[in-house]
């Protein structure tokens, strides 16, 4: 019973950061119809600067929090004017070309810089675990958690309460009707990709002092974040913070239940199924 | 004059629209047939549901006696109706002759039958000169033109046409209403969704009028021009009034 | 038109007498694997190119006929011909399977959708005792004959065999291209709705495109089986394998027939050769390379390289 709770919340917790990498993926494509392929790999050049930060320079990860988060939230810009807006009216396949490209293009980045060896962050300032009613818990999965909770909440109180977030809504519903009203479609999609690789950067940042950092660790979170997003439904930031609870629950339920080999298989089967059964998933634009 | 299609009560509900309701009409065969109405009245709806692009909420649609059950929208054209699209949808990548050949491929499946059939229809309509142009490199009334040789390659007897006449000049009318004339000899019954009186008037056998979804009036063209709850409909009450009340020239 | 006849023959007697003029094992092995990936990616060109329907996934037809007929050999003792044609029942059900309910996803879903059917499968070979789970399967060394489709002392017939299978991998293509199925397939890229319209059923045609494909890459697996003698998961199995068949297609010219090959005499040397000079160290840097040959021709000329070589709209 106690293993069974344990499991619980640590796929609770890791569900949380699953959202929050899914929110920027779900934004990027409800704003402008383009699926970030690349995603995971953002995720994981936020990792290795947070690593590099902590070996090199000995700044703690949740001290280069903001400087990670900075750092991608320009990075996710650049990627915009430079390759995004070429393609934005491209069609389909070029647009998934183009962004698989840039997956492929930044783990090789990866591995040429810093190898396949995988790193560590060994005692971060959060490290330990808190015991609650017989639960252990990893310190920094609380706080990564917590961070991923906290900044998903920020997301979404920006797109709906402020008036930036407002006409990123208007864009992503009818960019014509948009520039009709005065906004500018192109610095609302720069915007998007800033918040949406900013939000991966924040997750990068948390995993890193719980989770090894090597040049292939966006793969398996960008299927998952891929999961969550067709659960939830592309486009819906609610619906990724839900759904990306109910994977990470999932996840660490089957690897409890049946495997820790097969967890992964029964998450891509779960986005099999979500996807041939309930296309527009929970909350999604059809 | 056996009756082709025949339609009872159908009707098309959009959530708590109702795009469709409760529309019944016959149509015989090889009549042309003009569907018209204000912007919004349900016209290509019901275009879609007799093509089974879309399901009917409720009522029933017979194609030559028997119901259509659409589950598929290309069921339609493997019946026999035909159609094309209020925006147009040719294949912008292929050339004149391709496009035409896709259609005809349905009756006949092998490549140098399907070509040379489309060549014949590429004649009917006037596009013999340009067999190898780019679809994209059209006008849109052109590609309108094209679309409709498509659509008669497969071989339809029943022919829905959408907004053909949008945009045409009185010379470019005059040609169309033409090659509906042609069409109609050749056998083909159709039915046209138009906004251009001039084009439909002249050819039609009877119209048919919707307006938010009902059908309000149905007839020759001469009643239908006279008909009050028509004018009213596409003019506005105000206007209908001030008729009543002049004397009709 | 005679033109292009003549000069596809002389790339048939190149190819030919390549083999005479270069004795050593590398370029040949190269031109093997050159062929190889052509003709899947000939495959790929099918469902991806013609129909534009996007997968990452096609290694599954690649694993599904290195596998079936590793089995077959290993545990029946099975001819790898036999093998091959087993390969190619596993691969068009699996496509069937696959594709029946998954064409209906637009797509980007449909891609996401194969790339996880394709990880599906790496992850439970991975552990499937029965195919030797992560060890894989060492195919046994057996006297060197045709009917064995094993050859120890030179690559000469594995070359001719595959250089066999390149020119049945074109003959389909072009049938392809002049028959119902690929007007009908362009015509469904083109615009679905459309192509609907005018009676096209357009489960049942990309369905058609995917077995085709999913043959074409099959036979390849049963091949590399018997030509490396050692299969697991990850090589047969892989992500990247599907990749490359996209990366060749888009960058040799998407839909047209020989956009496959010459995307393949451009890419795997390229490819092969980054990994020769600048070895394991520069395993980034190939990838870098070639990523961003990808992105620069999706955007610059997402019609490929065929345009250079062919004027003319088509």
């Amino acid at each position: 019973m106690e293993i069974f709770a344990q499991t619980l919340v640590s796929g609770l917790l890791i569900g949380f950061v699953y959202a929050l990498i899914a929110v920027g993926l779900t934004m990027i494509f409800g704003v402008m119809d383009i699926v970030n392929f690349a995603h995971g790999e953002y995720l994981m050049l936020a990792m290795y600067l947070a690593y590099w930060g902590f070996a090199l320079l000995g700044i703690d990860p949740l001290y280069s929090l903001p400087g990670v988060t900075l750092a991608l939230f320009g990075l996710g810009i650049l990627t915009y004017y430079l390759l995004i807006r070429k393609i934005i009216d491209a069609p389909m396949l070029s647009q998934i070309f183009v962004t698989f490209g840039i997956l492929i293009f930044l783990r090789g980045f990866a591995q040429f810089l810093w190898k396949a060896d995988y790193r560590a962050i060994p005692h971060s300032l959060l490290s330990g675990n808190l015991q609650v009613a017989g639960v252990y818990i990893g310190l920094p999965q609380i706080v990564a958690a917590v961070g991923a909770v906290v900044c998903n909440g920020l997301i979404f109180l920006f797109m709906k309460k402020t008036r930036l977030g407002t006409a990123l809504e208007a864009v992503a519903e009818d960019k014509e009707a948009a520039r009709l009203m005065g906004i500018n479609s192109d610095r609302m999609f720069a915007l998007a990709w800033g918040i949406g690789i900013g939000s991966v950067g924040v997750a990068g940042a948390l995993l890193s002092s719980f989770y090894y950092t090597f040049p292939e660790v966006g793969g398996n979170f960008c299927l998952i974040a891929f999961v969550v997003v067709a659960l939830g439904g592309f486009g819906s930031v609610v619906g990724a913070f839900i759904a990306g609870v109910i994977v990470g629950l999932v996840e660490v339920m089957s690897g409890y239940l049946l495997a820790p080999s097969i967890k992964f298989v029964v998450v891509l089967f779960l986005y099999l199924a979500v996807v041939l059964v309930r296309p527009q998933g929970l909350f999604g634009k059809a | 004059m056996s009756e082709i299609l025949r339609l009872e009560n159908v009707t098309k509900r959009f959530g708590g629209l109702a795009a469709n309701q409760d529309i019944s009409f016959t149509v015989g065969k090889g009549a042309v047939v003009g569907l018209i109405g204000p912007n919004g009245a349900g016209k290509s709806t019901l275009f879609n549901c007799i093509s089974c692009f879309y399901r009917a909420s409720g009522g029933r649609i017979l194609f030559r006696g028997d119901e259509i059950t659409c589950d598929k929208p290309e069921g339609a054209a493997r019946k026999g109706i035909g159609r094309t699209f209020q925006i147009v949808r040719v294949f912008r990548e292929m050339t004149v002759l391709e496009n035409i050949m896709i259609g005809a491929f349905l009756k006949h499946g092998g490549t140098k039958a399907a070509r040379e059939r489309a060549g014949e229809v590429a004649a009917l309509f006037g596009f013999s000169a340009r067999l190898d142009w780019k679809a994209a490199s059209l006008t849109i009334t052109e590609q309108k033109r094209l679309e409709v040789a498509r659509a008669f390659a497969t071989g339809p007897e029943l022919l829905l046409l959408d907004e053909i006449m949008a945009g045409l000049n009185i010379q470019e009318v005059r040609e169309t209403t033409e090659l509906m004339g042609r069409l109609r000899g050749l056998g083909v019954t159709l039915i046209l969704v138009e906004h251009v009186m001039e084009g439909i008037m002249p050819v039609a056998d009877k119209v048919v009028v919707l307006d938010y979804g009902r059908k309000i009036a149905e007839g020759p063209p001469a009643e239908i021009v006279k008909d009050e709850k028509v004018i009213k409909a596409y003019l506005g009450e105000k206007y209908a009034e001030r008729r009543k009340h002049r004397p009709v020239v | 038109m005679k033109k292009g006849v003549s000069l596809f023959l002389l790339f048939v007697a190149l190819l030919i007498v390549f083999p005479l003029f270069f004795r050593n094992p590398f370029p040949r092995h190269l031109l093997i694997m050159i062929m190889m990936y052509a003709v899947m990616s000939i495959g790929w060109n099918i469902i991806g190119g013609y129909a534009g329907q996007v997968s990452f996934g096609n290694a599954v037809f690649f694993g599904a006929g290195a596998y079936t007929s590793a089995v077959l050999l290993t545990k029946l003792g099975l001819s790898p011909w036999i093998g091959m044609a087993g390969g190619c029942v596993a691969s068009v059900a699996l496509a069937v399977i696959v594709g029946y309910p998954c064409f209906r996803l637009k797509g980007h879903y449909f891609a996401i959708a194969t790339i996880a059917v394709g990880e599906i499968m790496a992850g439970l070979f991975m552990c499937w005792d029965f195919v030797g789970a992560a060890v894989g399967i060492y195919l046994p060394i057996l006297p060197q004959s045709f009917r064995n489709m094993e050859f120890h002392a030179t690559k000469l017939p594995y070359y001719y065999i595959m250089l066999v299978m390149l020119l049945f991998a074109i003959g389909v293509a072009f049938w392809v291209e002049r028959s119902r199925l690929g007007y009908y397939l362009r015509a469904i890229k083109d615009d679905p709705d459309g192509a609907r319209s005018v009676g096209i059923n357009i489960r049942k045609y990309k369905l058609y495109a995917f077995c085709l494909s999913a043959v074409l890459t099959a036979v390849c697996g049963t091949f590399y089986a018997q030509y490396v003698l050692y299969i697991d998961p990850p090589s047969t199995f892989g992500l990247t394998i599907s990749i490359d068949l996209c990366i060749i297609s888009l960058i040799g010219g998407l839909g047209k027939l020989f956009g496959p090959v010459i995307g393949s005499f451009v890419f795997i040397p390229l490819i092969e050769l980054t990994r020769v000079y600048l070895g394991s160290e520069g395993q980034g840097i190939d990838l870098m390379l070639y990523s961003a040959l990808m992105i620069v021709v999706a955007i610059l000329r997402p019609q490929g390289l065929y345009g250079l070589f062919v004027r003319g709209s088509r």
